[in-house]
């Protein structure tokens, strides 16, 4: 098991690597001169010429990539360009409140979407069963962004409820996880019906019926297990999404976490902050994907004796 | 009056006048037509039948484990030591199931739930009808693993880890768990291999031995009901169409379909004699034929079978045959032969 784990960390390493150069290598062909943003619009060529020697932007952009990951890899990410400060700082600062949107969300996500995706599968084509697959596919169908923007119109300008924005109160975080969570909501809903009514119909849940155990064990202790893996995929990715999502979430919510990050330091082409982010979320897909496969194999002991080997 | 006479037979199962549907989009499947069976304690009655006749319907109904919807039991009961099973709530037919009555399901591969260890699956049965604590329950499922020849070393592990057989085997194991009066096998050897199908027969025949436990055993295969059966019911399109104990049956067989069945048997003594099998198919269970349902494939069909349904005719007081040349009784004088 460890082995696994471990092989699967140090696959991270060509991933990083990978993930890093990409973004370097598309940051250093798109227009705009990071010189320029930092000294502003009356800055003298000169001036420009000067600072961009400094930086070694003038530099071939494999020797700046070289350079980049030589001092990356003793943990100095390098400085960003608009603060000054660290990336490192930056990042840690920030990452909690990502963290935290993300956690509450999924939370938020699969506590509701479990229990909706059971009862309608166990009582398929009930009223239950169709309401709430007619919305989750609302959920599924509406956009991040736009939703968010809704939910601002009506319970922050109409309604006057809630904040549309800010970090301080357990308040403030109600819309922008509610608006993360749905769209993850409706698809791990969705994906527990199915494979809930492809397992209910299985000979084993017969089997469990027969024993004269009640409809709740054979449910929850049979069928819900075994319905579990797809399930487990789909909130695996889900989570991801949501961690995309947070660039859209905590842009119009005003979150200051790392999705918020990113967008301001592409806007002001602060290319070591840029990839420090991105460093992150590669990272957090990686471990996300790595801890969906550990749970496969606590779900399903079949999947674990493939561990073993 | 007469209801009351039937509550007091030795009879420890006792369907009557069964009806099953399973009303599907494309139409009312009539699976279980009529059905009338009777098992006494400790006996073991063959329920033999082509694919499809309902056999194992009748056995769901009997563990109420029929899918609702589609399926629905539209008439009829089904007593089980005098009680009416139909007439129970689900609570109460809850504490039947599994403990009074259990059931071999025909297919083992599919049949163990694959994320639990088998001494887990067979210690949830005992745990749910006996009270006691988990890790005695378990050690009793290990023991009941040791009878139907599983080490107990091999007692935590998971079913992907045995074969076909030692599945049948498990799945045996939890139906005997909680000391059922009745056991209902459904096809219990089709899906093995055939040494595997004797070492099980064998272990069936061995536990009815030891336990004396009733058994219905659900079956297409004559050799199996030979091997463990005292008593047959032939069914036809959910319908008892002959029934009467082992030499009856085998030897006095009298409806034209049950000497079908024999027909299609493999004569291994001669074997240029060729196959007869029975012509035609099952009916369309959604559309069944008027009359007698087995008249279109009879080679003695005669025009009384195409519109009345043949009533029931004694040889002896436990043979019955349901046929149109039986009619008036007197079986011996029939135009057919009484082998």
């Amino acid at each position: 098991m460890w082995k696994f784990v471990l092989k699967r960390l140090l696959a991270l390493i060509p991933v990083l690597f990978g993930v890093t150069l990409l973004v370097f290598l598309i940051l250093s062909f798109a227009p705009g001169d990071p010189a320029r943003t930092i000294l502003g619009a009356e800055a003298t060529e000169e001036q420009i010429n000067h600072l961009r020697e400094e930086m070694g932007l003038n530099d071939n952009v494999f020797v700046q990539y070289a350079r980049y990951i030589i001092k990356g890899v003793s943990g100095d990410l390098g400085t960003s360009y608009k603060t000054r400060l660290p990336v490192v700082t930056e990042i840690v600062s920030r990452f909690p409140y990502t963290l935290r949107l993300v956690v509450v969300g999924m939370i938020i996500a699969i506590i509701i979407a479990l229990p909706l995706g059971v009862i309608a599968g166990v009582k398929q084509n009930s009223l239950f069963d169709r309401l709430s697959m007619v919305l989750s596919l609302l959920g599924i169908s509406l956009p991040t962004f736009w939703v968010g923007l809704l939910c601002i119109l009506l319970f922050s300008v109409t309604l006057g409820w809630l904040p549309s924005g800010g970090n301080d109160s357990l308040k403030d975080m109600i819309l922008p996880t509610l608006t993360i969570s749905l769209c993850s909501l409706a698809g791990i809903a969705r994906t527990t019906r199915s494979s809930m009514l492809e397992v209910i119909r299985a000979d084993y849940i017969r089997t469990a019926r027969g024993k004269g155990i009640s409809q709740a064990k054979v449910v929850i202790r049979h069928a819900l297990q075994n319905a579990m893996i797809p399930t487990l995929t789909v909130a695996g990715l889900q989570i991801c999404n949501m961690i995309a999502g947070t660039v859209l979430v905590e842009n119009i919510f005003s979150w200051p976490g790392i999705g918020r990050l990113l967008v301001t330091s592409i806007q002001e082409r602060d290319i070591p902050l840029v990839l420090g982010c991105i460093i992150v979320f590669t990272i957090c897909f990686t471990i996300i994907n790595l801890v969906v496969d550990i749970l496969y194999g606590v779900i399903d002991p079949r999947i674990k004796a493939q561990y073993k080997k | 009056m007469r209801e009351k006479e039937m509550l007091q037979t030795d009879n420890i199962l006792e369907i009557r006048d069964l009806f099953v549907e399973y009303r599907t989009f494309d139409g009312t499947v009539k699976a279980v037509n009529g059905l009338d069976l009777s098992l006494k304690a400790g006996m073991t009655l063959g329920l033999v039948g082509e694919t499809g006749a309902g056999k194992t319907t009748a056995g769901l109904a009997v563990m109420q484990l029929i899918q609702q919807p589609p399926g629905i039991i539209r008439g009829g009961s089904i007593y089980f030591n005098g009680e009416n099973l139909l007439k129970k709530s689900d609570r109460q037919m809850r504490a039947v199931r599994g403990s009074r009555i259990s059931m071999i399901f025909q297919d083992p591969m599919t049949s163990l739930n694959p994320v639990h260890s088998v001494q887990d699956q067979i210690a949830e049965v005992i745990g749910e009808h006996e009270k006691i604590k988990k890790s005695e329950a378990v050690i009793k499922a290990q023991e009941l693993l040791e009878m139907v020849g599983i080490p107990a070393a091999r007692s935590k592990e998971y079913p992907h880890q045995f074969s076909g057989g030692m599945k049948q085997r498990v799945v045996i194991a939890m139906a005997l768990a909680a000391n059922p009066n009745l056991l209902i096998a459904d096809e219990p050897t089709t899906a093995l291999d055939v040494t595997i199908q004797a070492q099980v027969l064998e272990m069936i025949k061995e536990l009815r031995r030891k336990y004396s436990t009733a058994m219905l055993i659900i079956t297409h295969d004559l050799g199996v009901v030979a091997e463990v059966c005292d008593a047959v019911s032939v069914i036809y399109a959910g319908h008892i169409v002959e029934h009467g104990t082992l030499e009856d049956v085998f030897d006095h067989n009298l409806h034209p379909y049950t000497q079908g069945l024999f027909d299609s048997l493999p004569n291994l003594q001669d074997r240029k004699v060729k196959l007869k099998p029975i012509k035609g198919l099952m009916p369309d269970p959604t559309d069944l034929p008027k009359g007698c349902v087995f008249h279109p494939r009879c080679k003695y069909s005669m025009p009384i079978c195409e519109t009345e349904k043949p009533a029931r005719a004694h040889r002896t007081d436990g043979h019955y045959v349901e046929c149109h040349l039986y009619d008036g009784g007197d079986v011996k004088k029939s135009k057919v032969r009484t082998t």
